[in-house]
């Protein structure tokens, strides 16, 4: 199915009212040790996008797993569950999402690197508690493996259809870190950098895979341990009097406070002050509203990774993430057999959105042409950032399968008119 | 008005155990909570646990706010899930110890489920249930423990849908400790948490409270003392009592007591037991093999043998020098003196406890042995009802607070 978003009239681009706080190369300088070669099973593997998660969270660090079983996330857990005696991992089987989070959070104040995955219903369980880790600041990592919705939807079919969810779940302005990687490798590689992100920015990250990446078996290389980076947990350890579990500067990179440490930390789902307690004030909401949105937003620049193929000179842009994108490709290449310009950009981190760069192209290009597995989700973002200065073409799909290439061509060359 | 708050604030005795940086707290007068967190800060000091190790997590609604005044490490959560939140703490970090304090309608009601599982799994968590009938926080509605024919603002003409009750809940979902008392009984609550504290597995206390501007109010039943006075007419006392017959009716009779009290393996011991069999004796859980936390878990336990030992050895001397004044003081002067003596005991309890840490762990516990028992004689044959009692009642400030209640009730 292929709709027409916008027509290439001129529009003035969005004032942006927020404050922009550069991150000046924070993150990338950011301590990284080697990973604990415990959690390591280096080598080549033959596994599925799920394992390789799996196998991402225990080479990142993660020690604690509090998951649900749900198709077609449950390999994960199931993964982490079988590797963790032997890692020295605690794997527990909550009774539901709403308690998997919940687990994961106060794990996570007791020091552990923590984890948790799961698909469209219990991710909607698991976004009560998306939004107590935002607003606390507690870093985890939580896969959704998504399948076709809406409700019970199609359990074993693939789809992209909570990529909006994942931004917009929890109530309230809040912001988090989403990546979709497109094979079981990049499950791998992305869940170590999801890690290293949600320790730096003291934020979830949502890794939005979908059912086809999370069963396809494919070569996954896992290094060994003294190649991969991680950043480790950065607890408090100054003197009492100075603890603060909070520091509201729009910037990632501050200490977490530990249980157990002696500091007698409080923290809070209320609006609070730097001390964790509650305080709740419009003016105190709009330190930590704008702290929790700008810490992100403000080093979108730092976060956001983007695969781009021949964009220098495309009339047209195939925006594209998951497993779209391995689809895009063929539609691509037989675009281009026909001389018709095309560029690819692949998005693998979702939020926040690379506002900047769609900014650029826009302006330098004939259309946008946006496949994913849903009704329209991302392709709402392509088409506000593209303001007006070029057409944006959604394709969407309603879930339960991958695109045939042939449709994503057909925009292409519609595009391309 | 300052002044008297702040030196209200440096001499309470529980200076050290609540933020005093938050008071005054958010409870209305007569309600049971307050009440119930100085049995919790006095349950504490007396375990002797590490409290650097305690970790409180609340859920949401007025109990749910005790995460908040505890000055010990605490968690604020979502509506229901303190008890899952627990569970990560407690799994995260099996040294440290994990309360739950919160309210009925977090506890049983949105987070019925997390309850149940915890005490399946035999958590090794504390559950400490403010039970007051009502969700206080959001204006005085129907709970899963309301007794039928309760009023409440969402069952204005009277409750007719069949409570829960707690214990008998708890102990078919297997938990291992369950106590029931009324916030009357403030020391049997305290007694209660310090077992709880210092056991393995999953302990459920469940505490009948008063809510007198919202339950009591809409009832018509008085104000929070003349709750306090159904209690103590209506309690009875069965410790072991069959949780089938702890039911509580509307004003009616309410068994109070220790239910259940037995032992079997927590979740973590369990969940060990089964990784050594697959590993072998060189498994570990976060780095560290299960000989070496048992180890730790020993050297904790005789730590917190001396501590108890040191501030009952203070406690002692401090029994014996109110016993030996006539009780006739007013509450004002008691009050006043209060915190003189509190640090006099509070410094002697000091000295003994550095003087246990100064020796080797075995020598003071040793050493601590007879202390204890001499100890535990005073306060249980002299002094159980009254004398000690009343006068560390007194000593608190809030105890003012109710001394000056009473006339009200008389007036009436």
């Amino acid at each position: 199915m292929k709709t027409e978003r916008s027509g290439a009239k001129k529009a003035p681009a969005g004032v942006s009212e927020r404050a922009k706080v550069g991150s000046g190369g924070r993150y990338a300088a950011a301590n990284r040790v080697a990973a604990d070669p415990k959690g390591v099973d280096a080598g080549p593997h033959f596994m599925d996008g799920d394992h390789a998660l799996a196998e991402g969270a225990l080479a990142a660090g993660c020690r604690f797993f509090a998951g649900y079983p749900i198709t077609p996330s449950t390999e994960t857990a199931e993964r982490f569950a079988e590797r963790a005696p032997e890692v020295g991992a605690m794997f527990i089987q909550m009774e539901d999402e709403l308690a998997s989070i919940a687990a994961n959070i106060g794990a996570a104040w007791a020091g552990r690197k923590v984890m948790t995955v799961t698909c469209g219903p219990g991710f909607s369980l698991m976004t009560e508690n998306i939004g107590l880790a935002c607003m606390t600041e507690t870093p985890m990592v939580i896969a959704n493996v998504q399948r076709a919705g809406p409700s019970t939807g199609s359990p074993t079919l693939t789809a992209q259809q909570d990529m909006m969810q994942a931004k917009w779940g929890p109530h309230g302005d809040n912001m988090m870190i989403a990546l979709s990687p497109d094979s079981p490798q990049e499950c791998f590689d992305l869940a170590i950098e999801a890690f290293n992100l949600s320790e730096f920015y003291r934020v979830p990250v949502i890794i939005l895979t979908d059912e086809t990446v999370g069963h396809m078996h494919e070569k996954v290389v896992i290094p060994p341990a003294d190649q991969i980076k991680v950043i480790p947990r950065n607890n408090y350890s100054g003197p009492q009097e100075d603890c603060r579990p909070y520091k509201f500067d729009c910037q990632g990179g501050h200490p977490m406070v530990c249980a157990g440490d002696g500091y007698n930390f409080h923290i809070t789902g209320l609006v609070h002050n730097e001390k964790g307690y509650p305080l709740a004030t419009a003016a105190q909401g709009k330190v930590v509203v704008t702290h929790l949105m700008e810490k992100i937003n403000g080093n979108a620049d730092e976060i956001i990774r983007l695969d781009e193929d021949q964009i220098d000179g495309a009339e047209v842009v195939v925006v594209s993430y998951g497993i779209t994108s391995r689809i895009a490709v063929k539609a691509i290449q037989d675009a281009r057999k026909e001389g018709i310009k095309v560029g690819s950009l692949r998005m693998i981190t979702i939020w926040p959105f690379c506002e900047k760069r769609i900014r650029e192209l826009a302006p330098k290009i004939k259309a946008f042409v946006v496949p994913e597995i849903n009704y329209g989700q991302m392709v709402l973002e392509v088409e506000r950032n593209a303001g007006g200065h070029c057409r944006t073409i959604s394709v969407n799909h309603c879930g339960g399968a991958v695109h045939d290439p042939q449709v994503i061509l057909d925009a292409i060359r519609e595009a391309a008119k | 008005m300052n002044t008297d708050i702040e030196k209200f604030k440096a001499g309470s005795p529980m200076c050290g155990t609540l933020r005093m940086d938050r008071m005054p707290h958010i409870w209305c007068p007569g309600c049971g909570i307050g009440s119930e967190v100085n049995s919790f800060a006095e349950a504490v000091k007396r375990s002797g646990i590490d409290t650097k190790k305690l970790v409180v997590v609340s859920g949401i609604g007025c109990t749910g706010r005790v995460a908040g005044y505890v000055n010990f490490d605490s968690i604020h959560t979502t509506h229901g899930r303190a008890i899952p939140v627990a569970t990560g703490v407690k799994l995260a970090n099996p040294e440290l110890t994990v309360v739950v304090f919160s309210g009925e309608g977090d506890l049983s009601g949105i987070g019925g489920n997390h309850l149940i599982h915890a005490a399946r799994r035999n958590m090794d968590i504390v559950v400490i249930c403010n039970n007051n009938f009502t969700y206080g926080m959001t204006g005085g509605q129907v709970t899963p423990t309301t007794p039928g024919s309760a009023s409440a603002s969402t069952t204005p003409y009277g409750n007719y849908e069949y409570p829960f009750s707690l214990p008998f809940l708890m102990d078919a979902a297997g938990a291992t400790y369950i106590a029931r008392w009324t916030s009357m009984h403030s020391r049997n609550v305290t007694q209660s948490m310090e077992e709880a504290l210092l056991r393995k597995g999953f302990s459920f206390i469940e505490i009948i409270s008063p809510c007198p501007t919202l339950y009591l109010r809409r009832n018509r039943l008085g104000d929070g003392v003349d709750q306090l006075q159904n209690y103590q007419d209506n309690s009875i006392l069965k410790h072991g009592c069959d949780t089938r017959e702890t039911a509580v009716d509307f004003q009616g009779k309410i068994v109070v007591g220790k239910f259940v009290e037995k032992s079997k393996p927590t979740y973590l011991e369990a969940s060990d037991k089964c990784s050594i069999k697959l590993v072998g004796d060189d498994y570990q859980l976060y780095g560290k093999t299960i000989p070496e936390r048992e180890a730790e878990e020993k050297a904790e336990k005789e730590r917190i043998a001396a501590r108890r030992a040191a501030m009952q050895a203070g406690e002692a001397a401090q029994g014996e020098a109110v016993t030996a004044k006539p009780k006739a003081h007013t509450a004002k002067t008691a009050a006043k003196k209060a915190p003189a003596k509190a640090a006099a005991a509070a410094k002697k309890a000091k000295k003994a406890a550095t003087k246990a840490k100064a020796k080797p762990v075995q020598k003071a516990a040793a050493k601590a042995k007879p202390v204890k028992k001499a100890v535990t004689k005073v306060p249980a044959k002299k002094a159980t009802p009254k004398a000690p009692a009343k006068a560390v009642k007194k000593a608190a400030p809030k105890a003012v607070a109710k001394t000056k209640a009473v006339p009200k009730k008389t007036r009436k």
